[in-house]
């Protein structure tokens, strides 16, 4: 084989894993692209909330919806189902949640934000969905959302419907992607709400 | 033919090993290729029969022949025998066949890779193809398998086809490698890139991308193998994941994966057209430049296969514009076609008469594909029988027709026989006729509201599915009766020149029929 | 009327052809897109016959030139060919003209895209998700919540029986809606993907688990309209329809009091008494609803697939794990938790399934009774 011919049979060789590496690295960059542009719908905990400015804007409907995935069979719902809420200003929203079996479980809340350009522009400083929830047999607990609908809302959305859908991942405790802490408002505690 | 001095490498013989042990031990360009060949062929009448019992099935409506659950296996196995077992080894083997001798050069860059490339399909095949035997059945989520149907949902093969896919991949990016290496290192001198002939473009263009993006097919299904085995969660949504991930990373695959199954037949077409319209090609830097766009858009419009999951309105939008802009470099290749015809010498030999077709049939499917790019219609296109027929209509009278095309012009030099001209062209109107029966109707049904991927329908479809499914019957039929023209040609025929076709341009036109086990051990002299 | 009653051989083909149509349903004249009821549906119909006829258009004047040439270039007609092969004013003619063509089709597609975006709102939002293999709907505002299962008998699908005039479109729960107010969907799905269609509103949007899409309409027209499930979900995908009623005001309303109604009377028919053949007869539907295709009309299931019900130790034997399984599925296999069915439905169907197909004489005789499924609910510290 000739001298050229070796040359681009050592580039294409190092062309393939890095294309089996960039297959990879979609998983990330999917999620960068997705905060980045602030589309899809992905809401992520909201860093810099100090600095926003609090302030009145204007009024805009807040939606609820809760979803059992598939062997999930804890009561999971909203305490309101709609809310009409100020732009630039917090809000504590709660789910009312029960473990109705007689084990030990673990769930994971997914949101879902829709019209999917809203997300960029709720800003959660606190959610249930940041990390698993543990409940007991029989357990119930009203879990917070602590938000704020910023005053950068395009003018073109007045609602904006909050969605989500719990798993069952008592199975995947070890192996998780959210941390390992319990944060939940127990029902016979202080209600809860701010 | 030739006498000069032979490469070192066929020191103790002058041609071919003998026995059996020489098809497992061949380096030889020629014999791969026709190992590729007869593989995929094979192949395309598995998956044929396989699409017989489909159609068998919905020839009425109501479950006659068989289950829900087997039907869909069926489809998800017709699928991927189709694309990775039929359409692109035999690309492949067309390449190996002909790339060397267009170039003038002896062999592939890498012969006993190309060995390696070709027999571990069989085995990836083999196994693919029990997994029908196993508990639980073979896959039934679609050859698209989507998480989490294709991981959660999945049954026990799901790990089998996982591993299959690996070694389709793994050979195609071995023979993609060996291609472009073999066109950019061992081409004659004289034989410049804006010299080389369409079909050797087509299949350079469709090696890079095959490099680029069967690894990321390969990233999909080990990112599918680590969800179910290793409790990862790419796709599943609980483990923070996203069902939606899964499917950018597969389209971006899956997009440039079909140009990757029409790019050489554009090349095919190039060659036949121009042998038969007695004239050169018109606009042969266009055609180059136009393959060129082809390939670099396909990156940058996989998301027109996802435009209901919920994709922000910009993403749409840009999917939609890029998608139709693929329209410009393709229409330019269909003008030159039909410009090298005009005020051509044109005769109508079987390999004419399927490339004609091609570009009649494929434009029409280039046509709904148009269609489905028009992102507000494609809500009422997406998923039903009018994707299948659009993509049957660029992947069977646009593929397929161009593979037998290629069959029917290239056999003389590749056998020394000519093939029964009566035949070819009573097979090629038996599969004209039969592929149009088949997949216009689709285009009806689905328009009108029937879903695919489902093995019954509602009562309103029933007329045009009868006609389709009589069609498919005649398709497939006719390629039985173009297995018995290529076995009778093998075995003998009229006698065939070096020329073989009077118009018939190219290096390989040089060489005797059938051409010798080695050719061009030194390279030819270009003027 | 035998074959050899038919004089001549193209009465014959008539006649085998006609035997083989199934149904007067059958329809040579289902050719194209439906026009649908919503101003959207018209906008996308226009939408798909402009480029339509486009696509006709320029396909006649393309292929009209290469016809011409293969009737008048042939080498009888011509035996020298031309020798031209190039020209670079007509290249850029040709890619300049398609763009131009492709920028007159993208500028309604792109208005009509945004049309669809601008999602707002309903008046009513029903929440849509997906499940292996029905549908449920919970409309937000009144709190009704329904499956709506499909309805076409197994008997039509199997042959047995001529298939009724909505074959594989027909569900046992329609989804009301009132004329001239915005609905507004929001999709989601239970388990695999699923995807929601209809095609008279031009809405078709995937329902993936664990996000939401929406969707809206504003329909004009009365009347009952069937979509479909679009996309691969397992084996019944092709039989999961969706049917949905659009009435009147007056009439949605009084569907709407109905619903609650039946809600309050379905708290209430918890805490009665119920006695065996009672809860077996509600069973037996339950179970020819949700259970049957997995394990089968009797019980018998599928070997190495679904476990058989008829004689397993569970249905005969143990009573709690029974109820555990209904209640909260089996881990790492096929089997779901149904605790979405009414205390009753549940009762019922373990009840039945505790009693048929000789279980009844070979086990322990223990049946489940509506209370028992609150209990199992209750906390247990």
């Amino acid at each position: 084989m000739n001298e050229g011919a070796k040359k681009t049979l050592k580039r294409l060789l190092i062309a393939v894993p890095l294309m089996f590496a960039f297959g990879f690295a979609l998983v990330p960059l999917y999620d960068v692209f997705c905060e980045v542009t602030g589309i899809n719908g992905k809401v992520f905990q909201s860093k810099n909330v100090d600095k926003l400015v609090i302030e009145d804007g204007r009024p805009i409907g807040l939606q609820f919806i809760s979803t059992n995935n598939e062997n999930m069979p804890w009561v999971f719902k909203p305490s309101e189902e709609v809310m009409t809420i100020s732009t630039g200003k917090y809000y504590t929203a709660t789910f009312y949640v029960k473990n109705t079996t007689n084990k030990k479980m673990t769930a994971q809340a997914v949101p879902s934000v829709a019209p999917s350009n809203a997300a960029a522009h709720l800003k959660k400083l606190e959610c249930f969905c940041f990390e698993q929830q543990v409940l007991m047999p029989g357990e119930e607990a009203l879990l917070p959302v602590k938000l704020l609908v910023s005053n950068d809302l395009p003018k073109n959305i007045k609602n904006i419907t909050l969605s989500y859908t719990i798993f069952d991942i008592t199975e995947y405790e070890d192996a998780s992607m959210a941390n390992n802490e319990m944060n939940h408002e127990n029902m016979d505690n202080h209600g809860g709400q701010y | 033919m030739s006498s000069a001095v032979e490469n070192h490498h066929e020191d103790h013989h002058h041609g071919p090993a003998k026995g059996l042990t020489r098809w497992l031990y061949t380096t030889n360009h020629k014999d791969i290729g026709t190992l590729y060949l007869w593989f995929s062929f094979a192949m395309f009448l598995i998956g044929g029969a396989m699409a017989m019992v489909i159609r068998a099935e919905l020839f009425q409506p109501g479950m006659q022949i068989i289950e829900p659950e087997f039907y869909n296996q069926m489809i998800t196995l017709h699928g991927l025998i189709m694309i990775f077992g039929g359409v692109m080894p035999a690309f492949v083997g067309l390449a190996n066949w002909l790339v060397p001798m267009m170039i003038g050069a002896p062999d592939m860059a890498l012969p006993r890779m190309n060995n390696l490339s070709f027999w571990i399909l069989p085995f990836a095949f083999f196994i693919l193809l029990s997994s029908l035997f196993m508990e639980g059945g073979a896959p039934n989520f679609g050859w698209t398998f989507y998480a989490p149907l294709s991981t959660t949902y999945a049954p026990p093969s799901v790990t089998f086809f996982i591993f299959s896919v690996h070694i389709m991949g793994a050979s195609s990016i071995m023979g993609a490698i060996n291609i472009v290496v073999t066109i950019m290192n061992m081409r004659a001198p004289g034989v410049g890139l804006m010299k080389m002939p369409l079909f050797v473009w087509s299949w350079l263009i469709t090696a890079y991308l095959l490099i680029a993006v069967m690894p990321v097919l390969a990233a999909a299904v080990t990112m599918m193998l680590m969800d179910i085995h290793f409790g990862t969660s790419f796709f599943n949504a609980a483990g923070g994941g996203d069902p939606v991930l899964f499917q950018h990373i597969f389209w971006f695959f899956g997009h440039p994966e079909v140009y990757i199954m029409i790019l050489p037949a554009f090349g095919i077409v190039s060659h036949i057209i121009e042998t038969f319209s007695r004239k050169q090609l018109f606009g042969y830097a266009s055609m180059v430049w136009a393959m060129l766009s082809i390939a670099i858009l396909s990156f940058v419009v996989w998301a027109h296969h996802m435009f209901t999951v919920g994709l922000p309105l910009a993403a749409e939008l840009f999917f939609m514009w890029a998608t139709m802009l693929i329209a410009v470099p393709t229409g330019v290749k269909v003008f030159n076609w039909i410009a090298t015809m005009f005020r051509g010498s044109i005769t109508f030999e079987t390999p004419m008469l399927f490339a004609i077709a091609f570009v009649v049939l494929f434009t029409m499917g280039g046509f709904s594909g148009l269609m489905l790019a028009i992102t507000p219609a494609d809500f009422q296109y997406h998923d039903t029988y009018f994707v299948v027929a659009h993509f049957h209509y660029v992947l069977v009278p646009g593929a397929i027709f161009s593979i037998m095309a290629a069959v029917y012009y290239w056999i003389p030099k590749w056998t020394g026989n000519m093939y029964d001209e009566r035949l070819g062209k009573l097979h090629f109107w038996l599969s004209f006729i039969g592929v149009n029966v088949t997949f216009f109707p689709q285009h009806f049904i689905g328009l009108a509201g029937m879903p695919r991927r489902v093995p019954d329908y509602a009562l309103q479809f029933a007329d045009w599915n009868m006609v389709s499914s009589v069609g498919a019957f005649l398709f497939g039929l006719s390629q039985v009766f173009f297995l018995f023209i290529v076995i009778k040609t093998v075995m003998g025929g009229k006698k065939a020149t070096a020329q073989v076709w009077e118009g018939a341009r190219g290096l390989e036109w040089t060489v005797a029929s059938p051409a010798p086990y080695h050719t061009f051990t030194t390279p030819p002299k270009i003027d | 009327m035998s074959l050899k009653s038919l004089k001549n051989f193209p009465n014959k083909l008539i006649f085998i052809f006609i035997l083989f149509t199934n149904s007067v349903q059958a329809d040579w004249f289902a050719l194209n897109m439906t026009r649908g009821v919503t101003d959207i549906s018209n906008e996308v119909f226009e939408l798909h016959m402009l480029i339509f006829w486009i696509c006709v258009a320029i396909g006649v004047v393309v292929f009209s030139v290469m016809f011409y040439s293969m009737y008048a270039h042939t080498k009888k007609k011509n035996p020298v060919a031309a020798t031209f092969h190039e020209n670079t004013k007509v290249e850029i003619a040709w890619t300049i003209i398609p763009f131009l063509i492709l920028i007159a089709m993208a500028i309604p597609a792109s208005k009509t895209l945004v049309n669809i975006y601008d999602d707002e709102a309903g008046d009513i939002n029903i929440q849509v998700t997906g499940y292996q293999w029905k549908w449920q709907y919970r409309y937000l505002e009144d709190d009704i919540s329904f499956f709506a299962n499909p309805a076409t008998d197994l008997d039509e699908i199997y042959n047995l029986v001529p298939k009724g005039e909505n074959y594989l479109q027909e569900v046992d729960e329609m989804v009301l809606i009132p004329v001239g107010k915005k609905i507004r969907f929001l999709i989601t799905a239970n388990d695999v993907i699923h995807s929601w269609w209809m095609p008279a509103f031009a809405i078709k949007q995937d329902a993936i688990p664990g996000f939401v899409n929406t969707a809206w309409t504003i329909v004009d027209k009365p009347g009952i309209y069937r979509g479909k499930c679009t996309e691969l979900c397992g084996k019944n995908h092709g039989f999961m329809p969706i049917v949905v009623k659009v009435v009147e005001q007056a009439e949605y309303d009084e569907w709407v009091g109905e619903k609650k109604e039946a809600a309050f009377k379905m708290a209430e028919l918890t805490t009665k008494d119920w006695s065996v053949e009672e809860l077996v007869a509600r069973g037996e539907d339950v179970y020819a609803l949700n259970c049957v295709a997995c394990h089968q009309t009797a019980g018998q299931g599928i070997p190495g697939i679904f476990p058989a019900l008829a004689g397993s130790d569970i249905a005969l034997n143990n009573k709690a794990r029974h109820i555990e399984i209904l209640m909260e599925g089996v881990q790492g296999a096929a089997m779901n938790s149904f605790d979405y069915l009414s205390e009753v439905e549940l009762a019922a169907v373990i009840t039945y399934t505790r009693q048929a197909w000789g279980n009844a004489k070979s086990g322990d005789g223990e049946i489940v009774i509506p209370k028992d499924i609150v209990d199992y609910k209750e906390p247990k510290i």
